[in-house]
């Protein structure tokens, strides 16, 4: 083999693997977000991949049989020969036709199908209008029936999600820089120690706290409340934010805050015209971490908003529909394609801030 | 400075400005307060429309912490200068300290104290709720869980991210494919959990499968599976696989940061005398880049040991697939028993103590941003 042959194998070799890892990887959230898009009974029926072209029986006509007709020998139908529990599984004919029984054993209908190309590519916006609106809709039964089902009301949820979500990501961001600038340029007894003990709180898994921090909000009554589920945001994300600021900011140069001294600038000022600024890369690195976290989160909203539906978010009600209605796909894939919206485009369109930040650490310990 | 020209005014003045000061300096606070006050009773009690009540949370919560800030500081200010100086470090590191002790600090001896009662709290039995978690056949399951879930979800994880990371690296593709491993990071637990319940999902024999999985197992001509519940404990591993899918990116932007920080020469130098790019992967670039595989596990261990989200979606913690994290849930909320729901979370900080304290001391020796 020559050099260069070698060369393009390699290449073929490493893109072909790639593509096909990458092919394994998207195929989930494209089963979801195509599905989110079919009709409530197509989901129900058939699988998302029949939107491709696929060759199916399908159903050209119909026969009764005459009702003479021994149901419990073996019938030649067609001229093919078999019996009732067979043509209920279909039989196919010698000109590549299939006969399925259809219905019970006494009603002798039987289908003619052929096998032909075709798509279950009906896409249709309602199951996204059913579960924003949480308006009541009517359905049609297979039998002709009609029938009135609730559907959603996830965009109060989504509201819920973004009031929750953007304090909860500010103000542990803001405590945390303060706090980063206090321990990196100012000088206080048990500066060290106090700074060790921030360090070691990074263990602290949050199951921990939830407990007893349920019981204070019940005595404080606050559960329930949006600042409930801020501060505990704050006091999970704090001690990270902390140690990653304080990276950052001890590490600016210092003649620059020395000639701000001298030019009798106080703390106050410098850190919010200085430090604030000069840190703005790493105070959106560590802003993107926390936005996703809070808004992916489930177990601190569950614990601390339980069971009040008004301020319910994203996750928790997409949580109840998986458990109260699982089987309503239709429901499940538009919703869940909605709670991804906001992440993934604060996640595509901040990646670099994002790869920074995890490169720096930022990982809920 | 200021002292010295406020004693040459006459007393009368000084007098009155002095009461003037420190009646702003209290009446300031005080409006601050009562109308951050006003503003949680509003966002508590108020029947406004969703949309309003989410912009004045908002303003509320954040422009609150801000002003509070603000408030504090310029009283701080108005103080004599030795004075500030004394106190204004603690109005910088204090928030942050006093949020923690209370979040974090106060709760975990809370929390320690509380499993070592009884399960209404009534009555202290030592270590009597640590002897029955550890012998309890049901909490022995979990356990095992816990390392099947840090044991493969970690192995995976590394696995693929190195594979994807040495893959993209020399692919001209290499970010878009790195865009599409990285996706699911910014997918909740919940929403994978219903991705992947739809991939499971199993219909009768008799009807088409709509779940991906079972659709190319019957294909193959197997039976229909309920997958996460299927024969135990290897319905955990369809769990453990929704994880990998998750934070494959996550191992595969450290990795990826680390191969572009191999010296290319080293490589060259490799390939010149002989190496070929099997020999080049596995005896060079692997060992230069040990110390990122190290923190992406530790790092992946602690995630595994302290999942939940997954969990819970998919199966509730219930066909066997409980792990720590669920079982203290139940045992806390469903069960009412405090005692051994609070020693669940002490064991729970145990085993993640050593694992965290190795990782801050990799972090530490690396720079950090």
């Amino acid at each position: 083999m020559t050099p260069q042959r070698r060369n393009l194998l390699g290449t073929l070799f490493v893109n072909g693997l790639l593509a096909l890892i990458c092919f394994l990887w998207l195929i989930p959230t494209l089963g979801l977000f195509i599905s989110s898009f079919r009709d409530r009974f197509d989901i129900q029926t058939s699988g998302w991949w029949t939107i491709l072209p696929h060759r199916e029986w399908l159903k050209v006509s119909e026969m009764e049989l005459p009702a003479d007709q021994d149901r419990n020998q073996p019938m030649t139908i067609e001229g093919v020969t078999a019996t009732f529990e067979e043509f209920r599984e279909g039989v196919q004919t010698p000109d590549g036709k299939r006969l399925t029984w259809v219905g019970n054993r006494r009603l002798g209908k039987i289908e003619v199908q052929e096998l032909r190309w075709t798509t279950n590519a009906n896409f249709t916006l309602e199951n996204y209008a059913n579960v924003l609106t949480g308006k009541e809709y009517t359905i049609k039964l297979a039998d002709g029936s009609e029938k009135i089902e609730k559907g959603d009301d996830m965009s109060g949820a989504f509201l819920n999600s973004i009031a929750v979500s953007v304090p909860a990501t500010v103000i542990p961001i803001l405590i945390a820089a303060f706090a980063a600038y206090g321990f990196a340029w100012m000088n206080f007894p048990g500066r060290k120690a106090l700074f060790i003990l921030i360090i070691a709180l990074l263990v602290v898994p949050l199951q921990i706290a939830l407990v007893p921090i349920l019981r204070d909000y019940v005595t404080l009554d606050l559960n329930g409340t949006f600042l409930a589920v801020w501060l505990a945001h704050t006091g999970f994300g704090l001690p990270l934010a902390t140690y990653l600021l304080y990276n950052y900011v001890s590490q600016l140069p210092k003649d620059i805050l020395e000639s701000a001294f001298i030019d009798g600038a106080s703390h106050f000022t410098i850190f919010t015209r200085l430090i604030i600024p000069l840190s703005v890369p790493a105070l959106a690195s560590f802003a993107i971490f926390q936005f996703l976290w809070v808004w992916n989160d489930y177990l601190v909203a569950l614990i601390f908003i339980g069971a009040k539906p008004d301020v319910q978010v994203m996750t928790m009600r997409l949580a109840e529909i998986v458990g109260s209605r699982g089987s309503d796909w239709h429901l499940l894939t538009a919703g869940a394609f909605i709670s991804m919206l906001l992440p993934l485009t604060v996640f595509f369109s901040l990646q670099r801030f994002f790869v920074r930040g995890l490169l720096a650490g930022s990982v809920k310990g | 400075m200021q002292s010295s020209q406020e004693l040459r005014a006459s007393p009368f003045e000084w007098l009155t400005a002095t009461v003037g000061r420190v009646l702003i300096s209290i009446l300031i606070p005080l409006i601050t307060f009562f109308g951050l006050w006003q503003g949680f009773l509003f966002l508590r009690d108020s029947q406004a429309p969703k949309f309003v009540i989410v912009v004045v949370a908002i303003l509320w919560g954040v422009g609150g912490v801000a002003l509070l800030y603000f408030v504090s500081n310029w009283l701080v200010e108005q103080l004599p200068g030795r004075m500030t100086r004394l106190i204004q470090p603690f109005l910088f590191v204090g928030p942050a300290l006093a949020i923690l002790i209370w979040f974090l600090a106060l709760p975990t001896i809370r929390t320690l104290w509380i499993s070592l009662f009884n399960s209404d709290s009534s009555q202290f039995i030592g270590l009597g709720n640590y002897l029955k978690v550890f012998t309890d056949p049901n909490m022995l399951e979990v356990f095992r869980n816990n390392l099947l879930w840090m044991v493969l979800g970690t192995t995976f994880c590394v696995v693929f991210g190195l594979a994807v990371a040495i893959l993209a690296d020399r692919s001209r593709f290499e970010s878009f494919a790195k865009s599409i491993i990285f996706l699911p990071m910014a997918i909740s637990f919940v929403g994978a959990g219903v991705i992947w319940n739809f991939i499971y999902e199993v219909k009768d024999k008799a009807d088409a499968q709509i779940g991906l999985l079972n659709a190319l197992w019957v294909g193959l001509g197997g039976e229909p599976q309920a997958w996460t519940a299927l024969i135990q404990p290897w319905n955990n591993l369809f769990l453990i696989l929704i994880v990998i899918w998750l934070q494959t990116g996550y191992a595969m932007v450290l990795f990826s940061a680390a191969i572009k920080g191999v010296p290319g020469e080293i490589l060259e130098a490799a390939r010149v005398d002989g190496a070929n790019e099997w020999q080049v992967l596995f005896q060079i670039m692997i060992p230069q880049i040990m110390g990122t595989i190290i923190t992406v596990s530790t790092t992946l261990v602690i995630f595994t040991l302290k999942i939940f989200d997954v969990v819970i979606v998919m199966t509730g913690g219930q066909f066997g697939t409980s792990v720590i994290a669920t079982e203290f849930y139940r045992q806390y909320f469903t069960n009412r028993d405090f005692g051994i729901g609070s020693t669940i979370a002490i064991i729970l900080l145990v085993a993640v103590i050593p694992v965290m304290v190795y990782n801050l001391k990799q972090f530490s020796e690396r720079e950090a941003f």
